[in-house]
């Protein structure tokens, strides 16, 4: 199952390796991550999008995560209700007859052109990651030359439901 | 305001400037360290010439392995920190091994290697390693110093990371430049770890959880591990066994947290565990794991673990706690935290009655169990007659191997804090340096270093050090002329095909002995090796005993790999008038 994980780290040399090699060390698939500053000084987020077998691996993965001296919070917010982005740009071929189409086509994704050559575009999209699927998808016809995708990042949204069944960290 | 003063002063003199080398013989002074293992090399070359001016206590070894083996058995026996420093390169990869031994086995260790300058970090420079990358995964923590400003704190969470929590080894690679710069040495501040908590108090929820699962089970059995002894919670264990009617068992590295001759004890549990610690296992009906970690040399074959068992799980480390045994209570805490909580909660304490004489009943009838034979030495034999020996107080250290499972099996711990091992990660070599640590820990107690053939030689070179500080330690050689356990392996699973298994040509060990100045004594058959023991323990200095053993001794019982722990192999029944 696919599990959406983000926690904050101290901004430290190697802090990074230190977590992608915690996941190399049990074998935990990272599907995508992304790193970036916060809002305080020193202080980085991660978004990992993570594949594993069961609750039990994914429990282990945040005690794991959490026993990093530098990682400040994990949570999985998997389950909750959350505001997940991603962005790729994907370059496909485009001779000037199927231009208006592709222009058409991702018209609804609300993605945009940021490149022009003489045979093909480059086109930026943000969304949830299964609507950048979905552009790739439609795209794929014409011939994709290139694709780069950010991975996912995310967090939770400021009102959760009720009902949403919080994941914490610690089985105190 | 005389007060006043004496604070200034106090602050004026921890805000000294000064090098980074004399930095850490001041804060290794700060932290109380009585010895430091290491080497010396390029990179730490102004560091061991504050050493040599601070006549701080260093103990060179001859490789850097033997090192950190001794500070790990300095740490097993004082509690107390373990500290290593190691030169850049290959002194800090000679040491790999050792941190993660005590990586696997929670042993607090402060290790200090060097480094090239800062200015050629990256360029492959002469000795240079990239020693962080290498050991990130097996450290609780390390750290790369950057800049001298950052050095005092570092070393001060070093040793706050290291013994606080689960213990384990933390390292500190500093670059040469570094060492020589000049700062300003503040270690009154306080340690700011906001992403380090661990939790020491139990949650009184689940202890009142276990306390209600206690008083309506009917065959209960305790787990205890190593976080007992790092707990330092023995009393606490025993007093609530009995306060209870549960019947304990330990882990290989738990041993000596129960006394061995408690009505209440049950053995050593898994691969080489006993029948009754490991049936207790099969069938009881609540499982209390406190301080170890379910290792899988420990449970056997998962899927038949405890089958009919409710686990409750008291560890300090959140991560153990169901990682491989779905856990009903879980409770993370300090062991000793948490015993006195269930002791003071008074329980109502389990009926263990009819449990407690079906284990009594096992353990009569199928009692740990070998083939007495004369005109040889049994290695079993030969460890009961050290028991004895010593009165069963030594401290003993072991190899990795069959002499190490017979020593667990045979030599009766009743005190905690006398049992040095290498558990999780198994390193052959450990024993005869972790002797030295262990008995720099406690000068005045005997111990016993038993050591494989095989393993033996893998860090003898460290008899020189024992030999230099006159360290009375007894250096038993189980010597089988082979690598005994990957024998026994070969010899079941393999069909005999002894592949660079069997070492016929073993070298003279008396003599070796003999070469770093020390007596060697040997022995074949049991007298001899009675009469070599009775001279060895009237010796004030160390000496090496070398005693002949069957090379065809299996260590038993069995839990082979991939079965249960009901699946045990070389169990015999034992009848009224045999042993
Ligand atoms: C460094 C290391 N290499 C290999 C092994 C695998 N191994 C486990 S026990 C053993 C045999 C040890 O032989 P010896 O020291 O003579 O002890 P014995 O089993 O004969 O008592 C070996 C090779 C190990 N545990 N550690
Ligand atoms: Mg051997």
């Amino acid at each position: 199952m696919r599990r959406i994980i983000t926690m904050t780290v101290n901004n430290r040399p190697g802090v990074l390796n230190r977590i992608t090699g915690l996941f190399t060390k049990r074998h935990y698939n990272i599907e995508s991550i992304t790193v970036g500053h916060t809002e305080i000084e020193g202080i980085s987020r991660m978004t990992f999008v993570v594949n594993v077998d069961d609750e039990r691996t994914a429990e282990q993965i945040i005690k794991q995560l959490n026993k990093q001296i530098d990682v400040l919070k994990v949570n999985d917010i998997t389950d909750q209700a959350i505001v997940a982005r991603e962005l790729a740009l994907i370059k496909v071929a485009a001779p000037p007859a199927v231009r208006q189409e592709i222009y058409t086509l991702i018209e609804p994704f609300r993605a945009s052109i940021v490149d022009v050559s003489k045979d093909s575009l480059v086109i930026q999209v943000t969304g949830e990651p299964e609507k950048v699927e979905a552009l790739i998808e439609l795209l794929r016809p014409y011939g994709i030359k290139e694709v780069a995708r950010t991975g996912t990042t995310a967090f939770t949204r400021g009102a959760q439901k009720a009902t949403t069944n919080q994941k914490t960290a610690f089985i105190i | 305001m005389a007060k006043m003063k004496v604070e200034e002063q106090e602050k004026a003199k921890t805000k000294a400037r000064m090098s980074g080398s004399l930095m850490l013989i001041e804060a290794l002074k700060a932290e109380k360290v009585e010895v430091i293992f290491g080497y010396p090399g390029g990179a730490v070359l102004p560091l061991y010439d504050e050493l040599y001016k601070a006549g701080v206590f260093h103990v060179l070894t001859r490789h850097e392995q033997g090192a950190i083996h001794a500070a790990e058995g300095y740490a097993r026996i004082s509690g107390k920190p373990g500290v290593v420093i190691a030169t850049s390169g290959p002194g800090a990869t000679n040491i790999v091994t050792g941190l993660t031994d005590a990586m696997m086995d929670s042993l607090p260790l402060v290790v200090f290697t060097g480094q090239v300058a800062t200015s050629v970090i990256g360029s492959d420079a002469f000795q240079e390693a990239d020693v962080v990358g290498i050991t990130m995964p097996i450290t609780k923590h390390n750290y790369q110093v950057r800049d001298i400003s950052e050095l005092p704190r570092i070393i001060k969470e070093a040793f706050h990371i290291a013994t606080t929590g689960r213990p384990g080894p933390v390292l500190i690679d500093i670059p040469k430049d570094i060492t020589t710069a000049e700062g300003e040495f503040d270690y009154d501040q306080d340690v700011h770890l906001p992403g380090y908590q661990p939790t020491t108090q139990p949650n009184h929820w689940q202890i009142r959880r276990l306390v209600e699962a206690v008083s309506q089970s009917k065959r209960p059995v305790i787990l205890a591990g190593a976080g007992i002894l790092h707990a330092n919670a023995s009393n606490e264990l025993r007093q609530y066994a009995e306060q209870q009617n549960i019947p304990v068992i330990h882990t290989l590295l738990g041993l000596g947290g129960f006394p061995a001759d408690h009505p209440l004890f049950l053995g050593m549990a898994g691969m080489h565990g006993t029948y009754t610690a490991n049936m207790a296992l099969c069938e009881c009906d609540l499982l209390i794991n406190i301080g170890a970690r379910f290792d899988d040399r420990v449970t056997g074959n998962l899927k038949y673990f405890a089958p009919k068992a409710t686990v409750a799980h008291i560890d300090i480390d959140p991560a153990e706690i169901g990682k491989n045994v779905p856990t009903k209570i879980p409770i993370v805490s300090d062991a000793k935290a948490a015993l006195q909580e269930l002791i003071a909660q008074q329980g109502k304490p389990a009926d263990t009655a009819a449990w407690l004489a079906q284990l009594d009943e096992w353990k009569r009838r199928f009692p740990l169990h070998y083939e007495p034979e004369a005109g040889t030495i049994k290695p079993q034999k030969l460890i009961e007659m050290i028991y004895e020996m010593t009165n069963g107080e030594a401290i003993v250290t072991t190899d990795v191997g069959q002499h190490q499972m017979w020593a667990a099996q045979y030599y009766k711990f009743n005190r905690p804090h006398r049992w040095v091992t290498s558990g999780g990660l198994g390193t052959m070599g450990f024993g005869l340096p972790a002797a030295i640590g262990a008995q720099l820990a406690d000068r005045s107690a005997t111990v016993v270093s038993i050591v494989g053939d095989g393993g033996f030689q893998m860090t003898f070179q460290e008899l020189s050090v024992i030999q230099e500080l006159r360290l009375p330690i007894k250096i038993v050689i189980v010597n089988n002329q082979a690598l005994g356990m990957v024998r026994q392996w070969q010899e079941l699973f393999y069909d005999k095909r002894y592949s660079h298994s069997l070492i016929p040509n073993q070298p003279d060990f008396v003599k070796l002995a003999e070469a770093y100045g020390m007596p060697g004594l040997r022995a074949k058959t049991e007298a001899e090796a009675a009469e070599v023991l009775k001279q060895a323990f009237a010796m004030d200095g160390p000496v090496l005993l070398d005693f002949h053993v069957r090379a065809d001794e299996n260590v038993y019982p069995m839990v082979a790999p991939g079965k249960g722990l009901h699946e045990m192999v070389g169990v015999k029944a034992c009848e009224e008038s045999s042993r």
